[in-house]
């Protein structure tokens, strides 16, 4: 006896997963840089690139989880 | 009135996959020429001749276009490559202009009605433009050092003897094969997930709207709704990749011109 089914792709459910922690980095960072231009708001300007380059390099871990969900199903054309 | 066969053709693509990337062959016998090819050329086309014209006679109180294009090769300069690499960036402020405006015109044809995708949302696209960056943030940095202390800059961080079998790898893998990959992928993928939402919500609304139950009509005009306002996000997204990916390569070369510490 089937109790419960689920068709299509898990990888969903898996990428679900993988934002998790990207998710919770960038969210970090932006509150870090919200939080230290509150404090000294004349710093905005300098950590500004900082914060563009940290959240770039976070979320690659989040973009690498939509590629490779491509990368390795089975279904790929080409 | 939406004929409902159109409805139903494009409902039946919902879900969209990969299939949707490769887009029909628009000319040649074995189809050399797509949508890609085409708009990655007249993207390339446009930004030539604009800055062409508006430097074909410059003023000391400037045009509209030469205006334009002296904000965006000022914005390269003053914005990124002096407050990054110092006094030596401006000399690589063409390379990020260019860099930044060739990227941000092939990412705004993914907005851009009846267009509507990018030639980045093709791995090979970001690809070259990365191993560009990559290569020359290697060359300058040997240029300038030499090829033995440039790699001693690169891989051996000033930490304790008995740490550096442990962290040499890491560096050396993070920084000369993780680096380019990165870079490529973090720019197709967003422009790649970025098509991919348009899609599901557009084709959604026409799933939704073309379903039996009535009651479902109008869940689907929201979704249409939807793919509207996070255009305006994709467009965000946009802007936010191509100038990314410039300070990335700034940074990576400001890392290369460091002096040894």
């Amino acid at each position: 006896m089937v109790l419960a089914e689920l068709t299509g792709s898990a990888s969903a459910i898996g990428y679900g997963l993988a934002a998790i922690g990207p998710g919770i980095g960038v969210g970090i960072i932006f509150a870090s840089y919200i939080q230290s231009t509150a404090r000294q708001p004349e710093s905005a300007r300098i950590t500004q690139q900082w914060v563009w380059i940290g959240f770039a390099v976070v979320e690659a871990l989040a973009l690498f989880g939509i590629a490779f969900g491509f990368v390795f199903s089975s279904n790929t054309p080409g | 009135m939406v004929s409902s066969t159109a409805v139903g053709f494009l409902a039946s693509d919902f879900p969209p996959d990969v299939g949707e990337f490769f887009t029909p062959a628009l000319f040649g016998a074995d189809g050399w020429l797509t949508k890609f090819t085409l708009f990655l050329w007249i993207g390339t086309a446009l930004i030539i001749v604009f800055f062409l014209v508006a430097y074909r006679s410059p003023k000391l109180v400037p045009s509209k276009s030469q205006w334009m294009a002296e904000s965006v090769y000022g914005f390269a300069r003053d914005g990124i490559a002096t407050p990054m690499i110092g006094h030596d960036g401006v000399k690589f402020a063409p390379y990020f202009a260019t860099l930044f405006s060739f990227i941000l015109l092939t990412n705004l044809w993914a907005i851009i009605p009846l267009v509507q995708i990018s030639p980045n949302s093709h791995i090979a696209f970001p690809v070259i433009l990365a191993l560009i960056s990559y290569f020359l943030f290697i060359v300058v940095g040997v240029r300038k050092h030499g090829f033995f202390k440039w790699l001693k800059i690169t891989v051996v961080p000033s930490a304790p003897w008995y740490i550096l079998p442990l962290v040499i790898p890491i560096e050396f893998f993070s920084s000369l094969i993780v680096r380019p990959i990165t870079l490529s992928v973090r720019l197709f993928a967003n422009m790649f997930a970025g098509h991919m939402i348009l899609l599901v919500f557009t084709l959604g609304g026409f799933a939704l709207f073309g379903a039996q139950t009535f009651l479902l009509k109008p869940v689907g005009i929201l979704s249409w709704v939807m793919a509207i306002a996070l255009t305006f996000l994709e467009a965000l997204v946009i802007l936010l990749q191509a100038y990314v990916f410039v300070v990335l390569t700034a940074s990576y070369i400001s890392g290369a011109l460091a002096e040894e510490h």
